[in-house]
């Protein structure tokens, strides 16, 4: 509480400053000057006490560099976060707001942007921007579709990826076809989250992705004359699936966790994560049986870059712009790629490290059930978000009362 | 008149003003957007649109339907069994080992019990195991839906675990001033048997003295969030919960909807309250029959049995819970179907315990400050009730709105209400909002005890020429100081229970044992998940606990001090 409250003081005394100078990110060295004292309220998905200890760790270096202390807001879902920002600009806050950075992407970002409720373009004048190529890989500017212009910093690639129990599936379905032959055949051994679970949500577009007579249309906003049209082949093939899955589809894990419990209890042989490192993690928790192993569809895997965004009302600015440089730094994004701290893949494209600095990413074992970068294949773009949101309504509408 | 003087005759308005307002502002802002006003979304007329998106949410009256049912049942359970082991086993050993268990069983929090019940009775939970394969013949959890159920049975199971202590410990302040020895005394005089006669003759007395703490647990269990959450129906969920996932979908379109959820929310712990008014109206009845009839046994058996039953079964599942709970917290690798983990690791207490002192400094904090404010207040309210000698009727219904109308009515528009104030979220907002809750709590436990204490003591005094302070000091107060610590020890319970009260007045700046619990429940580890859920029981515990010994500490050389309550 002490902490909290000496923070808040020094948020009283910055705040006044912050009002005055809108930090320009052009100018890192006045960015820098402004940070050094400033504390930057990182709200961040709390889940997992890996990604909890890395920032931590995050939080002691840009003390000791900058001298910006680095306060973990821990939330359960990224969400609540939008809806406090949102009730801020609801009441006239403008520049007294409670969050300075956070972690970000899709749908969110969608409802953050489309309602104006961000600080920037920022992120294409951070100093390590160009660590990451996004000349070569264009999803650093793409975020679901939604073009990023700078709204938000690249920090961590997520990509889907299955994992299974060689004990219970000695061969693994390489796709949604395969998946339903097999769930038929041995009933009661896979789910997946309930959707609007973000996890959840993911199974549906992959799923639609492999599935949908053309994948054109995905990429646009919904067209809802379509939609029945085109989401057609997800419902037959979820109406045939549904009956096969544990608990006969009545009920179903409310998150990725809970399902990563269910492989290890042995009630399902099947699951699936959006951080390629999740099985090896697991492994190494004690959560899942040292088998365990990972593969991605053949056709190929949703992959998307999750973000860091600064509200518009952030009162630590400058502390949150250099907060988020450092965690796009080499430094900060090998550490996050070790199993033992986060298994996080980098969005820094090595060619554009220095050999010191790639050396850094060689040195690390990504643990026995994480696969290589290579067999991860190049990632399916995520849908447009509004298909995310229409995808959602129509399943609870569909399977919404069991 | 002096200053303090004035403070004393106020403090019962100010009280009252200080718990009413903010529920007032709270549901007047959530009316506002349900009926389509949110100027920033763009709302900017009132209309009935966010009740047909409401009205064609799929699977709302199923919500609805559960949410009554919860808030019906859930009382009538754990009243029921409250009262049939008072009647039956009053006086009994089973009774006086039970108060002192019921303090601890109170303590745990909801989530950390919900959390606890759910490894026990889930297919791949702490019972499951032990029958496997040796029952089932299986060596893969069971695909049995029990938690999670469509009908709310096992989120019901844990309200009633949680409830019966509540109600139990309520119950045990209220008897004395019922008078059961000398009533029963005379019924069995005329011959009823002893069950029969507590029921005919202290539970009319008794019952009065206990309907609101039974019209809180109707509001909580109608409008659950934690408990439903962890153990509750998911297809739909309960009306709570959904309103809940609406207030925080990224669709900020959702708002509206919301918010008529929210007053939707409101109706429905309304109507199950009036519900449980026609019960009672049902029961009065049905009493006089029974009493008319003159049968001097008749459900004796029943009464006897049943109660002490229901306990018994409550007390095991309390105490499988805990284990269930221990066990995850030091297990490693535990393979399905072995009952017990195939090593042990003291890792995950150890990885949690850098990161549980600054949580458990503000909770600390937070609990301890709502409940010094809190019980001050109550019995700044009580004496001044005490010297004005009323009872100030109208104003204590209004005492208790905090706890009878559900946290997602008001919250979300109290929130939109400090910010248009333009007070920063801090502890001190936390505070505030936790005082809501801990203050009507603590007057709940308090007051029973205060008003009923022996007036001789004081008139004695008063004729020693005692002036009013004095009587106060060093007559009532340590007279009744065991159920002040006893109050003290709910408040600060209830405080450190708080999940929503803490996360959004705080803007989640103010983390807590119980924030904590929750953000790292979403990574769904057992472990981790029991290792904090015990942690959120332990400060609590502390609490009864210290309420139990310091009495005995300080009156340790005044023999008749120490059989106060």
């Amino acid at each position: 509480m002490l902490r909290a409250l000496t923070g808040l003081l020094l948020l009283a005394l910055l705040g006044t400053a912050g009002r005055a100078a809108t930090p320009d990110p052009a100018d890192w060295d006045a960015v820098l000057a402004e940070a050094r004292g400033q504390t930057v309220y990182f709200h961040a998905w709390a889940g997992d006490p890996q990604i909890n200890a890395f920032i931590v760790w995050a939080g002691e270096q840009l003390q000791a560099q900058h001298g910006v202390t680095l306060q973990h807001v821990k939330i359960g879902d990224t969400a609540e976060s939008v809806a406090r920002i949102l009730a801020e600009r609801m009441a006239g806050n403008a520049d007294r707001g409670s969050v300075d950075l956070l972690w970000v992407n899709g749908e969110n970002f969608a409802a953050l942007k489309a309602n104006d409720l961000l600080y920037g373009p920022f992120a294409e004048s951070l100093p390590n921007f160009p660590l990451v190529q996004a000349e070569r890989f264009p999803e650093m500017r793409e975020d679901f579709t939604i073009p990023v212009e700078g709204y938000e910093s690249p920090w961590t690639r997520s990509r889907l990826v299955f994992y299974f129990d060689p004990d219970l599936l000695p061969e693994p379905p390489l796709s949604m076809t395969e998946l339903l032959s097999w769930s038929q055949a041995n009933p009661g051994l896979f789910t997946y989250p309930r959707p609007p679970d973000f996890l959840g949500s993911t199974f549906l577009k992959q799923a639609l992705l492999e599935l949908a007579a053309e994948r054109a249309v995905l990429y646009e906003s919904v067209d809802p004359a379509q939609f029945d049209a085109v989401t057609a082949p997800l419902w037959a093939y979820l109406d045939a699936l549904h009956p096969t899955l544990l608990r006969g589809g009545r009920s179903f894990p409310g998150n990725g966790g809970e399902l990563r419990r269910m492989l290890g209890d042995g009630e399902i042989a099947l699951a699936f994560s959006f951080s390629p490192a999740e099985a090896s993690a697991g492994i190494l928790a004690g959560e899942l049986p040292p088998t365990v192993r990972s593969f991605v569809p053949r056709g190929g895997s949703i992959g998307n870059v999750s973000f860091l965004a600064i509200p518009f009302n952030a009162p630590a600015r400058a502390g949150a712009l250099v907060a988020a440089n450092y965690l796009l730094s080499p430094e900060a994004q090998a550490r996050a790629y070790s199993p033992e701290v986060m298994g996080s893949t980098t969005v820094l494209s090595m060619d554009a490290l220095s050999p010191a600095d790639r050396a850094r990413f060689e040195a690390i074992d990504p643990g026995p059930a994480t696969l290589p970068p290579q067999a991860l294949g190049d990632p399916l773009r995520e849908p447009h978000p509004s298909w995310m949101e229409a995808l959602e309504q129509a399943w609870l509408a569909r399977y919404g009362v069991r | 008149m002096g200053c303090v003087e004035v403070l004393l005759r106020a403090a019962p308005w100010l009280v009252t003003v200080l718990l009413l307002a903010p529920v007032a502002l709270g549901v007047g802002l959530t009316l506002l957007p349900a009926f389509g006003y949110l100027p920033v979304l763009g709302g900017d007329s009132v209309s009935l649109d966010p009740w047909r998106q409401l009205l064609a949410m799929p699977g709302l009256g199923r919500s609805v339907s559960l949410s009554l049912l919860a808030g019906v049942l859930t009382p009538l359970l754990a009243l029921a069994i409250v009262l049939m082991f008072l009647a039956g086993s009053s006086g009994t050993a089973l009774e006086r080992w039970l108060r002192r268990l019921v303090a601890p069983l109170l303590a745990v929090p909801h989530a950390a019990a919900a959390f606890g019940l759910a490894f026990l009775i889930a297919p791949a939970g702490l019972l499951s195991r032990l029958v496997s394969p040796g029952l089932t013949g299986s060596e893969r959890p069971p695909d049995l839906l029990i938690v999670n159920d469509p009908w709310g049975l096992s989120m019901m199971l844990a309200l009633v675990l949680k409830e019966v202590p509540f109600l139990l410990l309520m119950a045990l302040a209220a008897l004395p001033q019922c008078e059961p020895g000398p009533r029963v005394l005379l019924a069995r005089s005329l011959g009823y048997r002893p069950a029969v006669a507590w029921v005919l003759t202290v539970l009319p007395a008794l019952y009065p003295l206990l309907r609101l703490p039974v019209y809180a647990v109707i509001a909580y269990a109608s409008a659950t969030v934690d408990v439903a959450m962890i153990l509750g129906p998911t297809l739909p969920a309960t009306l709570s919960v959904s309103v809940l996932q609406w207030f925080s979908d990224p669709d900020l379109n959702l708002r509206f909807q919301a918010a008529a959820g929210a007053v939707l929310q409101l109706g429905v712990t309304a109507l199950a309250m009036l519900l449980w008014r026609l019960l009672e109206a049902l029961a009065a009845v049905a009493g006089r029959h029974w009493l008319a009839a003159g049968q001097r046994s008749r459900g004796e058996a029943v009464l006897r049995h049943a109660g002490r039953l229901g306990v018994v079964f409550l007390l095991a599942l309390a105490l499988g819970s805990l284990l269930a709970l221990l066990l995850n917290s030091v297990a490693g690798f535990w393979r399905f179907p072995d009952a017990l983990p195939g090593n042990w690791t003291l890792q995950t207490w150890s990885r949690a315990l850098p990161e549980v002192l600054a949580p458990l400094g503000n909770t600390l904090l937070l609990a301890g400050a709502a409940t010094l404010i809190a019980v001050s207040l109550c019995l700044a309210v009580l004496e001044a009730e005490g010297r004005q000698g009323r009872r100030l009727a109208p104003a204590l219904w209004l005492l208790y709105l905090p706890l009878l109308v559900p946290q997602i009515a008001f919250l979300f528009g109290l929130i939109v209400a400090t910010e248009f104030l333009r007070w920063t979220p801090d502890a001190r907002l936390v505070l505030f909002v936790h005082l809501l809750f801990v203050l009507p709590y603590v007057f709940l436990s308090l007051s029973e005890a205060w008003r009923h204490l022996d007036p001789r003591w004081t008139q004695l005094a008063t004729t020693l020429g005692a002036s009013p302070w004095r009587r106060f000091w060093r007559i009532r107060l340590p007279l009744l100081l065991g159920p002040c610590l006893s109050a003290a020890a709910v408040g600060l319970a209830v405080s450190v229970g708080q999940y929503l009260a803490t996360q959004l007045p705080g803007a989640g700046r103010v983390p807590t044992l119980t924030t904590e619990a929750v953000a790292l429940a979403a990574g769904g580890n057992r472990g981790i998940i029991a290792v904090w859920a015990l942690l959120q029981a332990a400060v609590p515990m502390l609490g009864f606990a210290m309420a139990l010994l310091v009495p005995r500490l300080l009156w340790r050389h005044r023999l008749g001090m120490r059989s106060t309550p």
